[in-house]
């Protein structure tokens, strides 16, 4: 046992006790509004005994697999999960509680689960596979990330490394090869992109890994395509990025509405129709595609799971609200706000937009990485903003030095005002677009569901 | 008025969105009818001490800093050129560790500074991060900070602000910052300029000095009410949780 094990009152508690009362606590956690009770069973369990999610996870049959990734885990994880759900019941955080204690929550509520299907938080990634001994390892991507709560971004990649290195050989790792730091790690299957049609111009302005992993020198890209991921090789030494295992070619991206590829796996291809637009969706799609062929997934199964699945919780969502629409655009870094920005962009810029800034410890407390955001593409279309969240002033100043006309903000701090406002100047048969950060989406959902338009996450999560 | 900026490795140092920081400046001097023209400054390019008003560094995580030192340490000479000639500078976090004389890192490298502050760094087990408040002659300044390095300044040696919630330089002293002159740094980010328009002003006013050659102008005033608003909010935050682990 760790020197943290806390022994309840000196006595060993038997698992199926701590499971029920675990339970119980989710029941509770409900019925007094706290929330989804997605995370406090897990907590209390965690605290009564750490080893008991090692034993909940060990009695799996089919053993578990885990996703991290800065950007994009819950909606590889949910991919993977439409993938593989013909084949296995399946225990999946699909809430996104992703900390030990949300992975100890899901373990207790899927009982008869045969297979744990666990995204996982980045910094929580090395004591959850500590734990859970996964056959499976899929590593998306690293971003610069609330700073304040990760460190920087080569502490994470170091973390990372030390975790991958003390796996056991038969773990599969399934690791983005156009991530620099990422593609660096020992992995069996490496996935990327492969079309230079759709890449960038140029690195963005926030670009992070710029840099040779091995001697520092900027890599020269062949194609960027989200951020620093792409095709990249340092003409020093001569660090590239390793070869694809699985890759998307001939990509076809249809603004706001979806996107279709050629998925490359080891042994066939097959055409992919997602239903989500943007690049970064298509490096969901894969990452899915690479560790469900990890688990055992045939080409057919992957090919028709990924055409089958829909939009993740909160991110992509369609939320009807009489007889307009809401779409609501999880913004979170500056990375995955970039792609946002650049899809919404793709499919015809919004002339109103309501955008929500909160400084929760799952938002980040620091909110320069708002800066880092190219939000200018927006300004062209933009008729009018309407900022909220606590730090709705920030939010305000960020678009109007971006050189967005005073006039046409409008701060409300209110998530609700904000959204009611934002209804108003909805036209009839419209749609809003909404782009909250994490806590204030989740709010935004409560508010949704309080006005009955939508089940609340945690039913919907089931 | 033609006001010019050097901004010194944006490509490296620009982890806290620095270029919020530039954006301030560039619409502030536009909106009192000044052009500000910024020139980026990378690894090799040459200062010319007398072509900019204006140097600003920003802030880089350990790797990219420990990139530029090296390169920067060689600037010393032009760069000191610069500021005995009235030209003005801020350096947020990693810059202004840079701006002393030097910086011991998390895992023991020495990076040099160029020596233009009188102080010096040395990284520490646990990072400061969090909500920040200072006191300073330009008005309260308001922030975020997130650095391992505690900077200690030299005996006499001017800090920018005393800490109001926070942390500061090195936890303990109760100083944030350094100043001499017009020249600035600092670990407040942020970005620093947008939620604090009157320091921004202030070193608008010193750039528009060296290039007249005269003193700092009054600058016509401006509706700073968004600015004001996102101040309260960022001072009200370190008052709740600045300055804790």
């Amino acid at each position: 046992m760790s020197p943290r094990t806390v022994t309840f009152a000196g006595v060993h508690v038997p698992l199926a006790f701590e499971v029920a009362a675990a339970r119980a606590v989710a029941g509770l956690s409900r019925l007094v509004g706290a929330g989804g009770g997605t995370t406090v069973p897990g907590k209390l369990l965690s605290t009564l005994d750490p080893g008991a999610v090692d034993r909940l996870a060990a009695r799996l049959p089919a053993g578990t697999a885990t996703i991290s990734a800065t950007n994009g885990k819950t909606t590889t994880a949910a991919m993977a999960a439409e993938i593989l759900r013909p084949r296995f019941r399946l225990a999946h955080n699909r809430s996104g509680a992703n900390l030990l204690s949300g992975v100890a929550s899901t373990l207790l509520a899927a009982g008869g689960a045969e297979l744990g299907l666990l995204e996982v938080d980045e910094a929580a990634l090395p004591e959850v596979i500590r734990r859970v001994h996964p056959r499976a390892v899929c590593l998306g991507n690293l971003f610069r990330d609330q700073l304040d709560r990760y460190g920087e971004l080569e502490l994470v990649a170091e973390r990372w490394r030390a975790a991958v290195d003390a796996l056991p050989r038969e773990t599969v790792v399934v690791a983005n090869a156009d991530d620099p730091q990422v593609g660096d790690l020992p992995a069996q299957i490496h996935f990327g992109l492969d079309d230079p049609r759709v890449a960038r111009p140029a690195l963005q302005h926030a670009a992070d890994s710029k840099y040779c992993v091995r001697c520092g020198t900027p890599y020269v890209y062949s194609a960027a395509y989200v951020g620093h991921l792409g095709d990249y090789r340092c003409g020093t030494c001569g660090h590239a990025r390793p070869a694809l295992d699985v890759a998307a070619r001939a990509i076809e991206l249809h603004g706001l509405e979806r996107v279709s590829f050629d998925l490359q796996l080891p042994d066939a291809t097959r055409h992919v129709e997602l239903e989500l637009p943007g690049l970064y969706n298509v490096y969901n799609a894969i990452g899915a595609a690479a560790l469900t062929h990890a688990l055992g997934a045939s080409p057919d199964e992957i090919a028709a799971g990924l055409a089958r699945f829909r939009a993740a919780f909160g991110r992509f969502e369609r939320i009807a609200v009489g007889d307009k629409t809401l779409l609501l655009l999880l913004i979170k870094n500056p990375a995955g706000a970039n792609e946002v920005v650049r899809t919404l962009v793709d499919g015809g810029a919004p002339h109103l937009a309501v955008v929500a800034l909160n400084d929760a410890i799952a938002d980040g407390r620091d909110v320069s990485w708002i800066w880092d955001v190219d939000f200018e593409p927006l300004l062209d279309g933009l008729d009018r903003l309407v900022a909220s969240g606590d730090r709705a002033g920030e939010l305000a100043l960020r678009f109007k030095y971006g050189g967005l006309d005073e006039e046409s903000i409008e701060v409300e701090p209110s998530l609700e005002h904000a959204l009611d406002r934002g209804l108003e100047l909805t036209p009839a048969g419209g749609e809003l677009v909404v782009l909250p950060t994490y806590t204030a989406m989740l709010a935004l959902q409560r508010i949704v569901a309080a006005r009955g338009l939508a089940p609340p996450y945690w039913e919907r999560a089931a | 008025m033609n006001v010019r900026v050097a901004h010194l490795y944006p490509d490296y140092l620009n982890i806290y969105a620095d270029r919020g920081n530039i954006a301030v400046l560039v619409k502030r001097a536009a909106w009192r009818g000044h052009d500000l023209e910024v020139t980026a400054i990378d690894m090799r390019g040459p200062i010319d001490p007398g072509a900019y008003d204006l140097y600003y560094l920003g802030g880089g995580q350990d790797r990219e800093q420990l990139l530029v030192a090296p390169d920067f340490a060689a600037k010393a000479d032009p760069l000191r050129e610069a500021v005995d000639g009235g030209a003005a500078v801020l350096a947020v976090c990693g810059g202004y560790q840079l701006l002393g004389r030097g910086y011991r890192g998390f895992h023991g490298e020495d990076m040099p500074g160029v020596g233009l502050l009188p102080l010096e760094t040395v990284a520490g087990d646990r990072r400061m991060i969090g909500d920040v408040l200072i006191d300073t002659e330009m008005g309260p300044l308001a922030g975020f900070e997130n650095h391992a390095g505690r900077t200690h300044l030299d005996p006499g040696a001017e800090p920018l602000g005393r800490v109001v919630s926070g942390f500061g330089n090195d936890g303990e002293s109760g100083f944030e910052g350094c100043r001499m002159g017009r020249v600035v740094g600092t670990y407040l980010h942020g970005p620093l300029l947008p939620r604090n328009p009157r320091f921004a002003d202030w070193l608008l006013a010193q750039a528009l000095a060296h290039r007249t050659g005269g003193e700092p102008p009054e600058l016509a005033p401006l509706d700073d009410e968004l600015e004001s608003e996102a101040h309260a909010v960022s001072s009200a935050r370190a008052r709740t949780r600045g300055g804790t682990y």
